[in-house]
């Protein structure tokens, strides 16, 4: 947690593909990552609870003379690279340059040295009589990280997603009209594999809103819209993705057409699921679970705040019907979490069809708590503990939500303070 | 909170949309307002589109704009545009319109005659930039070579609604309209450009391409005065 203010708001989360580290970026452009302790019968109370494992500042503020532009060094996405040695990667990226760190561990250091003495200097040859090994000794654990790479200069828009490939060795980075394809070990060329740049701006009418890769075929990815439609490319099949192999959209429903249906049809988020079969897309008031052999229409839609439909003018005009939610998939792909305003996140089961509410916040929070289903009334009756439509606090948004890997771990970023909830009893169920 | 207790704005004083976060004039929540009765209102009222007006020219005035932000903002417009006046379509009015209600609808087309031109100007200097700031900087692989250089537009066509995009918007027949309409209201003040980027209104149409030239002298002045900064700069060479 950190005190209140501008360069604190966290800006994305994402847990490593282990899920024993996560991930923090903060709008001052800072990392923050948490390792998980291992559990253990010495001290059952902190059974694999997240501490701060290392902090570092990715991105500094820039500024573009020719354009007479401030840079923001707000970290927009975090992507973790599968670990290949001792080492972990990860990939930070702010507007317009994206970064590659490494992170490694000291925890042993040479000791007796022969030419030099404790402090580093150098010893008197004449005092040196004999010859040691020199051996390595334990030390505290010192974890350093350093930047390996830095891609800049692929973006004339504003990057808004990174994803890395399953090949492990290319990556691409998507901004409002383009989308570019790096190889890892490159820096000064990337390769455009998908451009939506009118001829003449005045046409412009739809921009992209975020992309992915599809987790297992390296070929494939998906890039949403902002009106709302998918779009699955096959990079086999041309150089330049312009057009797509398969489009999925979801005709507008006639009952619920109003001024801000594109709006609210506007795609923030897409997630494949770890299976690969499925897509999950965020919009204003809903989620979404696509086939990828079905494009006519999403197989599943689950209402995040359908009591917001009647207020839309209202949250037209103090913007927040731009904000932009994340959305994201447990393990097994078989509930789907995201979060809502008033520091609400809600979590849908596939199977049961059953969704909760709950609350990040520090009252309700106290370690170990259980925490409380919350509802929303919409007028009508009431019961005690209910938080009515006009009592929400719309500055208090869940944009980035995480979900571990494998466990019912998740991490919830609320504005300046970072949550993460485990589900201990289906833990001790295990 | 929020939509509960709204504090009244005052109109006049245009302020922000974005600073009035937890201030929301919520008259439109009135039950008794037939436009809260059914979600969608049929036909919006002035207040949506002078809101939309007020959130796109907010948004023009940002050094560096939310695409995303501003395309929504447009396409929104339009659809309110559309449904307020269904049929006015600059380039379609072939002669003088007779109506009584001609002086509200030439408000109106020459308010999106001004919206139109900035917000095209705007686009258009994005791509004016970006030619320019590609230039001195690694060349970026754009794919194979023969792949045409602007992008094949995906097929979303330009509406109807908007005029040319660059220099003069009105022919000759269409401004004897607007003679006697006052437009001080929209007049290219109000959309002057905050920044070197952006370009002035129709109304300074043959100001167009001065500005144009100015800026590219600007920005050769820039990058002069870059180059000579960076030469005062120079670290001492070696041996010192």
């Amino acid at each position: 947690t950190g005190g209140s203010g501008g360069p604190d708001i966290i800006s994305t989360v994402e847990f490593n593909h282990t899920g024993e580290l996560l991930a923090t970026g903060d709008k001052g452009g800072r990392v923050v990552i948490f390792q998980r302790e291992p559990e253990s019968k010495n001290a059952p109370h902190s059974q694999g609870e997240y501490d701060v494992y290392s902090t570092f500042q990715s991105h500094e503020p820039e500024f573009d003379y020719l354009k007479s532009l401030e840079i923001e060094e707000k970290i927009n996405k975090i992507k973790w690279l599968p670990q290949q040695n001792a080492a972990h990667s990860l990939l930070s990226t702010n507007d317009k340059t994206i970064k590659l760190w490494k992170i490694t561990e000291r925890d042993k250091r040479p000791e007796g040295y022969n030419l030099k003495d404790e402090e580093g200097k150098l010893k008197d040859l004449s005092t040196v009589t004999s010859l040691q090994v020199p051996v390595l000794k334990p030390m505290d654990l010192m974890v350093e990280v350093s930047p390996r790479r830095v891609f800049a200069n692929g973006h004339t828009y504003h990057i808004n997603s990174i994803s890395v490939n399953s090949d492990c060795e290319t990556y691409m980075s998507a901004d409002d009209l383009r989308i570019n394809l790096w190889h890892l070990a490159i820096t000064d060329r990337s390769f455009n594999i998908v451009d939506i740049k009118p001829a003449n701006m005045e046409d412009l009418t739809e921009v992209i809103t975020a992309s992915e890769f599809h987790p297992h075929h390296c070929n494939l990815f998906v890039y949403s819209s902002s009106k709302g439609s998918l779009r699955l490319c096959d990079m086999r099949a041309a150089a330049l993705c312009d057009k797509h192999s398969k489009l999925f959209e979801e005709p507008e429903d006639p009952s619920n057409r109003s001024f801000f249906s594109e709006i609210i049809s506007s795609v923030s988020d897409v997630k494949f699921s770890h299976s690969g079969r499925y897509m999950l897309t965020r919009d204003y008031l809903t989620v979404k679970v696509w086939d990828l052999n079905m494009e006519a229409r999403p197989i599943e839609t689950y209402q995040v705040h359908d009591y917001l439909r009647s207020k839309l003018c209202s949250l037209y005009e103090n913007d927040c019907i731009f904000d932009k939610f994340e959305c994201a998939w447990n393990g097994s792909d078989s509930v789907i979490m995201t979060g809502a305003y008033n520091n609400f996140f809600r979590m849908f089961d596939r199977n049961t069809k059953r969704d909760v509410t709950l609350e990040a916040s520090r009252e309700s929070s106290k370690p170990r708590a259980v925490l409380k289903p919350r509802r929303v009334c919409v007028g009508g009756k009431r019961r005690r503990d209910d938080i009515s439509v006009d009592s929400l606090d719309f500055t208090k948004k869940i944009l980035h939500t995480a979900w571990h890997p494998a466990e019912n771990i998740i991490a919830i970023a609320a504005t300046n303070n970072l949550y993460i909830f485990q589900d201990k009893v289906n833990s001790e169920m295990h | 909170m929020m939509l509960s207790k709204g504090l009244k704005r005052k109109r006049e004083e245009e302020e922000e949309p974005e600073k009035e976060a937890l201030a929301v004039d919520t008259w439109w929540l009135d039950p008794r307002l037939p436009a809260v009765a059914q979600a969608p209102p049929a036909v919006p009222s002035n207040s949506l589109l002078d809101l939309s007006v007020l959130k796109l020219h907010h948004s023009l005035r940002q050094s560096e704009p939310d695409l995303r932000h501003l395309v929504l903002l447009v396409n929104t417009l339009r659809r309110i545009q559309a449904s307020v006046e269904p049929e006015a379509t600059l380039p379609s009015v072939p002669s003088p319109p007779e109506a009584p209600g001609v002086a509200a609808d030439s408000l109106l087309a020459s308010s999106d005659a001004a919206l139109s031109a900035s917000m095209a100007s705007l686009l258009e200097d994005l791509s004016h930039i970006e030619g320019l700031s590609q230039a001195p900087q690694p060349l970026v692989d754009e794919g194979p070579p023969g792949r045409p250089s602007g992008g094949a537009p995906p097929g979303l066509g330009a509406l109807d609604l908007l005029g040319p995009a660059t220099g003069c918007l009105l022919d000759d027949e269409l401004e004897g309209l607007f003679e006697d309409i006052d437009t001080s209201m929209y007049d290219s003040e109000l959309w002057a450009p905050a920044s070197e980027g952006l370009k002035p209104g129709p109304e300074d149409g043959p100001g167009k391409e001065e500005g144009l030239e100015l800026d590219e002298a600007q920005l050769d002045y820039l990058l002069d005065v870059l180059v000579g900064t960076q030469a005062l700069e120079r670290p001492p060479g070696p041996g010192r």
